[in-house]
């Protein structure tokens, strides 16, 4: 097992280092730069500017240095002054052996070009978090609603339960988040006025995202659940289970349940991912300041270490999120063994 | 009970249908025919796929026809349905005009019109975009399962790492280097070509491949797990045998075995490359302007749903039907296609 997850592990770093690289290599290959404008600026202050932010080294020296500064620790002066090019998201304190006030350094995803009292590191740790609690709501609801839709019209299969369950979940697949969320604004927010229809700050706020970014969700797990019961219910261990005598609620929870879980888990692993590091529509249509607007402002303001930063967040929780998902398989089901 | 007899009564009819000799694509379109929401989708479809063909001809108004003193104008009909929408008339803000079927947008322009053209760019998506995954898809599965070894490690380490990639990010930096790196370049050269081919398409063609580039992963693992499965069956070593080449066993006996999964598999993720297209016109990186989509429509009506909610909501509706239909339709083929699967999910 250990030595499954270091493998695993090992892997991650490959794939983090792969699409670092197509990344950068494809952001680079955009025409224009973070400093072109409709009127050009003068070359003496386009020069100070690339300067500044490293720009007019070489294409590899530049991918180095921001690997660099991203993958390995170093030991810098602990600078009280705040500085948008060396803030690192750990800073260890140094006993004085190592010299006046040094400290060891790590994680510095640079610093945005589109703000000069910012750095990548301060959106992760300021719009993160948003983006967080609106996923974990979201997910939330969709588990809440999915799965008992889903155990239900497992377990009345072919009845009405099963068709208005599975009518309902077809209706959720259908109604991508850039429908579901006008609906939800105009229904409860402009017509019976119960709930805001933009704005982020208190509970009511998180209502109606976390709805329209779950209610698609709750459809595939629903769907998800019942298909996967389904076919744990036909098995032999369930008829054993039965046939012994045990009541069929313990049959039910105990046995089927749990291994219905398995391919349900699958999907959650990347589904809370994706609602995690934020959806851009859901965020930009009821006004949510998480990290899902600099998806598509970095890269149309070219603003290089923002790109790169929520590309490689994304695909590092995306990977890690898999491996956690492949670790819960074998806790679920024992006939499951890594080697 | 009843799922008892319908076995029996479908045992009595596969009887009868192997002694006419009816082939298995014949049984499957039966199987469709017979059921409902299928049958409701597909003619939803064939009614957009109509609307999208004669659009020019059904929709009142050319699509970009900007009547600005008509702006936001609806036809009475909707102010009931939408009472916060109070007409002008009552003290309120709305203009009312019954030139407009659905009412017109913050342009003047005519919302049904534009639904109608609309239509065009989803159904292009919805036909084209899985073409483009089932190719490329299919290529590298059928390389990476049929040959194994080397060939198939290589190429499925390549699907995790597409895998771990945030799609719409993808889509999106993809997007943006098209977009500009294809709007002036050199004439005579291939992106010069492919820049006024997309042009010419309204910006379709770059959704495309856009698309297609991002999607073709599921297909490709798919592709290769049914080649695994089929590459052991004995009519495959016989093939082997009587001396047949790589190219023809692949195609002519490993294909047309594993096309009924796929086809499935492509229509269920329709939907997924339609709402892809009005996410890309959603985010401003779609069709180009004036063309319209329903996910661009839908753009601009949410920034003035509180005033306004029959601009996003009725393009919200039109995209809402395709999509049930399109899903309606995969659920009903993978049930005609692999009666095993009926009722599974």
């Amino acid at each position: 097992m250990a030595k499954y997850i270091a493998r695993r592990l090992l892997w991650m770093l490959v794939v983090l280092f792969i699409i670092s690289i197509v990344t950068f290599v494809l952001m680079r290959s955009v025409p224009g730069g973070p400093f072109s404008r409709e009127k050009p600026l003068p070359a003496a202050t386009l020069a100070i500017l690339n300067e500044k932010y490293n720009l007019d080294a070489t294409l590899l020296e530049q991918y180095m240095s921001y690997v660099g500064d991203i993958a390995l620790p170093t030991i810098k002066e602990n600078k009280k002054k705040f500085n948008t090019a060396e803030d690192y998201l750990i800073t260890i304190p140094l006993p004085a052996m190592f010299g006046e006030n040094q400290a060891l350094k790590w994680i510095n995803f640079g610093p945005t070009y589109k703000s000069r009292s910012r750095s990548v590191n301060d959106i992760f740790r300021e719009n993160l978090p948003i983006s967080f609690q609106l996923g974990v709501a979201a997910l939330v609801i969709a588990m809440a609603l999915g799965m008992p839709l889903g155990v239900l019209s497992a377990l009345k299969r072919n009845s009405f339960y099963d068709y208005l369950g599975m009518g309902t979940a077809l209706l959720g697949v259908s109604v991508p988040v850039i429908i579901t969320a006008p609906l939800l604004q105009y229904f409860f927010g402009v017509q019976l006025k119960i709930l805001p229809v933009t704005g982020w700050g208190n509970i009511q706020n998180m209502i109606l995202p976390s709805l329209a970014l779950g209610f698609v969700n709750s459809a595939i797990i629903a769907r998800l659940t019942r298909a996967s019961l389904l076919q744990v219910l036909g098995e032999d261990y369930i008829r054993t289970a039965r046939a012994k005598g045990l009541p069929e609620r313990v049959v039910i929870v105990l046995h089927a349940l749990k291994n219905s879980l398995i391919p349900v888990i699958t999907i959650l692993g990347p589904l809370f991912a994706a609602l995690v590091t934020g959806t851009f529509v859901v965020e930009t249509i009821f006004g949510i300041p998480g990290l899902g607007r600099y998806f598509v402002t970095s890269i149309t303001g070219r603003d290089y270490p923002v790109i790169m930063g929520t590309i490689l967040l994304y695909a590092f929780m995306l990977v890690v999120m898999n491996l956690v998902v492949d670790i819960a398989y074998a806790w679920l089901d024992p006939r499951i063994r890594f080697d | 009970m009843a799922a008892v007899q319908q076995t029996a009564s479908g045992n009595i009819a596969n009887i009868k249908e192997l002694q006419k000799g009816e082939s298995l694509w014949m049984e499957s379109w039966r199987r469709l025919r017979r059921n409902r929401a299928a049958v409701i989708g597909g003619v939803i479809i064939l009614l957009n796929i109509f609307m999208a063909l004669f659009a020019a001809q059904l929709a009142p108004y050319p699509y970009d026809r900007q009547t600005l003193a008509d702006n936001g104008a609806v036809p009475r009909w909707v102010t009931q349905i939408f009472p916060s929408m109070i007409p002008k008339d009552d003290g309120g803000y709305v203009n009312i005009s019954d030139k407009y079927m659905l009412g017109a947008d913050a342009l003047g322009r005519d919302l049904w019109s534009r639904i109608i053209h609309g239509a065009q760019v989803s159904l292009l998506v919805a036909f084209v975009g899985p073409t483009v995954s089932i190719l490329v898809g299919l290529l590298v599965g059928l390389l990476a399962g049929y040959f194994g070894g080397v060939a198939d490690n290589l190429l499925m380490r390549l699907v995790d790492i597409m895998y771990a990639f945030p799609t719409l990010l993808l889509i999106i930096l993809l997007m943006t280097f098209f977009r500009t790196s294809f709007s002036n370049p050199e004439p005579g050269t291939f992106t010069y070509t492919l820049g006024q081919l997309d042009q010419a398409t309204g910006g379709v063609l770059l959704i495309f491949i856009g698309i297609g580039l991002t999607s073709w992963m599921q297909m490709a693992r798919l592709v290769r797990g049914q080649v695994l499965s089929i590459r052991e069956q004995e009519y495959i070593q016989a093939a082997h045998a009587i001396g047949a080449n790589t190219p023809k066993i692949m195609f002519g006996h490993i294909l047309p075995n594993i096309l009924g999964p796929l086809i499935v598999a492509e229509t269920l993720t329709i939907p997924t490359y339609i709402s892809y297209e009005a996410f890309l016109s959603f985010i401003g990186l779609g069709v180009n302007a004036p063309r319209p989509s329903w996910g661009g429509m839908i753009a601009e009506g949410a920034r003035g749903i509180t005033s306004y909610p029959n601009q996003a909501i009725f393009p919200a509706v039109a995209l809402f039907l395709i999509m049930f239909a399109f899903n309606f339709l995969g659920d009903g083929l993978r049930d005609a296609l692999d009666p095993r699967m009926r009722g599974r999910d």
